[in-house]
């Protein structure tokens, strides 16, 4: 009897695994197959359209060139993790590092940084159009849309060096603490080296936020696009995504072609940032990289 | 041969918050000795041995009167914690090897305290490594990631990299309690030879090494040093009925 059960028990279990594999395995294939679809899709309708006019001519209603945009893309990414990567990982490491455990103060800044992730990105729009546009007079300018999207990304910035540095294990610190290094020098040379993973995840959040930023950039650096490319913080000039949301929404016959080409850059940039940024990080944080 | 003493412990009291854990230590430690610390789990042998080197100031909550001298300069008022743990180096239970290469990790130290020239670190990698003996073992591997390394082996490299700093004084906590019986013997070995140049503390739940390497012996209950002599003695005709019962095994 005992013993028909167990052979019972363990067909049954047999059989759930099965279907869990199986589960597992729809699952995987799908998000993939999604994925592909979704790229081959964009960059099928795309590719096609991209011509050097396109990438590198001067913008009229013929060309409809992204040249401008892309270049104030590569700007606002840059400029933005400048200003942002410091202040958030800064910000992370008091919090991990120096703040006292039932401090009052963290615990504003995390419930702080907790809403401001959650916060719709049209809502960071209007608050950077009245106080960088309007109050503090940059107008609608490309410095305008960096200061928002600075502020924007900051949270996913901070909370993910903030785990990261708490995933650093206590050893670390205590080995390098017993050797006389200073807490600072220990913080430095060996917690954020050994966080550079994770911290590194949460910048390319970020740049993935800039990159397909639209409703918070259109209220501050504007929908403006010239002909040529300019560097000048001052001026109003869209990025691809808006680029791309102008293109999309334009009646011109061959807008919406050229919009999917817009959307094939997008992709091709953001695949080009991430992988810059990894081989930036793994050579800054060159630690435990060198097996 | 007598020798000084390193380390003076007076009167001696730590408290975790509102916990007791050790109640009036006194304890002088001669130099270019081993001294051992034996005793249950919890009596406060770890916590004497991180307020040598005042690792215990990273705790929350942490209080400690008394006095600690090393050679006779209290180590809590008169010295930057930085220095003292320069002069009084650490190795921890479990290896805790940088994630950085094996050379890395031994020069952590010294670049820390400003050494930059690159033959100089060299030297000093050498020294440490040969020092630990393991120099034969990873020279030709200094630049692979010490995480590659065996326990035993990132344990010998963890003493490498306490050596670096050229330190008076090194503690061990139960340096060897996640190692095999070989490794163990390899560290045994190492200590009995480095004790010439320093004075060793270490920590250990197995009263064979005690004997065998310490020259002597404390036994530690309930955050109270219950008896403290040389290890011969206190193992062949321990003074105290305490300090018989653990060590006759008939204790706990
Ligand atoms: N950070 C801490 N906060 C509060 N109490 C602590 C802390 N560290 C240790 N204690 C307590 O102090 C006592 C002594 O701890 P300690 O680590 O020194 O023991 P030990 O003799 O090293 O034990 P073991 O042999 O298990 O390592 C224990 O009762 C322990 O619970
Ligand atoms: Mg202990």
């Amino acid at each position: 009897m005992e013993l028909v059960n167990a052979e019972k028990n363990l067909r049954k279990r047999k059989l759930i695994s099965l279907v869990l594999k199986a589960g597992v395995w729809l699952c995987g294939i799908m998000t993939v197959g999604i994925l592909i679809f979704i790229l081959l899709f964009i960059l099928l309708r795309g590719v096609p359209n991209i011509n050097m006019e396109f990438l590198f001519g001067t913008y009229n209603s013929d060309t409809l060139s992204a040249f401008s945009s892309i270049v104030t893309t590569f700007e606002m990414i840059l400029i933005s993790l400048l200003v942002a990567v410091p202040i958030g990982v800064f910000c992370a490491i008091y919090l991990t590092e120096y703040a006292k455990r039932g401090n009052k103060a963290v615990k504003v800044i995390r419930l702080a940084v907790d809403t401001l992730a959650g916060i719709p990105s049209i809502v960071y729009g209007l608050f950077g159009m009245i106080l960088f546009v309007n109050i503090l007079g940059f107008r609608a300018s490309v410095l305008s849309g960096i200061c928002t999207v600075s502020i924007m990304i900051l949270p996913v910035i901070i909370s993910s060096s903030e785990e990261a540095i708490k995933s650093v294990p206590d050893m670390y610190r205590e080995g390098s603490l017993g050797l006389g290094a200073t807490r600072l020098g220990t913080v430095f040379r060996i917690v954020v080296p050994t966080a550079m993973p994770g911290i590194l995840s949460g910048v390319i959040l970020a740049i993935g936020r800039i990159v397909g930023e639209t409703a918070a950039l259109i209220f501050t650096s504007g929908t403006n696009v010239l002909e040529s490319p300019t560097l000048d913080l001052f001026a109003s000039q869209r990025t691809l995504a808006i680029h791309m949301y102008m293109l999309a929404s334009e009646g011109l016959p061959h807008s919406k072609d050229m919009a999917f080409a817009t959307g094939a850059i997008l992709i091709l940039v953001v695949f080009l940032v991430n992988l810059a940024t990894t081989k930036l990080a793994g050579r800054l944080g060159r630690l435990g990289n060198d097996k | 041969m007598i020798n000084n003493d390193k380390i003076k412990i007076e009167n001696v009291n730590l408290y975790y918050g509102e916990f007791h854990a050790l109640k009036n230590i006194n304890m002088n430690v001669k130099e270019k000795e081993i001294t051992a610390f034996i005793g249950p789990s919890g009596c406060g042998k770890s916590t004497l041995l991180k307020s040598l080197n005042r690792m215990n100031d990273l705790i929350e909550g942490v209080k400690i009167n008394g006095k600690m001298l090393l050679d006779g300069i209290d180590i809590y008022k008169d010295m930057d914690p930085t220095m003292l743990r320069k002069r009084v180096g650490m190795v921890f239970q479990k290896p805790n090897p940088f994630p950085m290469s094996i050379y890395e990790n031994v020069a952590y130290g010294p670049k820390t305290h400003g050494v930059k020239s690159k033959s100089k670190l060299d030297e000093i990698v050498e020294q440490s490594l040969r020092s630990a003996a393991m120099w034969d073992e990873v020279k030709d591997r200094l630049k692979k990631s010490a995480l590659g390394l065996s326990g035993g082996q990132q344990q010998r490299l963890c003493i490498a990299r306490a050596f670096s700093v050229n330190p008076e004084v090194i503690l061990l906590d139960e340096p060897t309690s996640a190692l095999d019986p070989i490794s163990t013997m390899k560290i045994e070995d190492l200590l009995v030879d480095i004790k010439k140049n320093y004075t060793i503390i270490i920590v250990t739940h197995n009263m064979q090494q005690a004997t065998r390497i310490s020259d002597k012996t404390g036994f530690f209950l309930h955050g109270e040093v219950v008896e403290f002599d040389e290890t011969e003695k206190l193992f062949s005709m321990p003074k105290n009925k305490k300090t018989e019962d653990y060590i006759t095994g008939r204790f706990g």
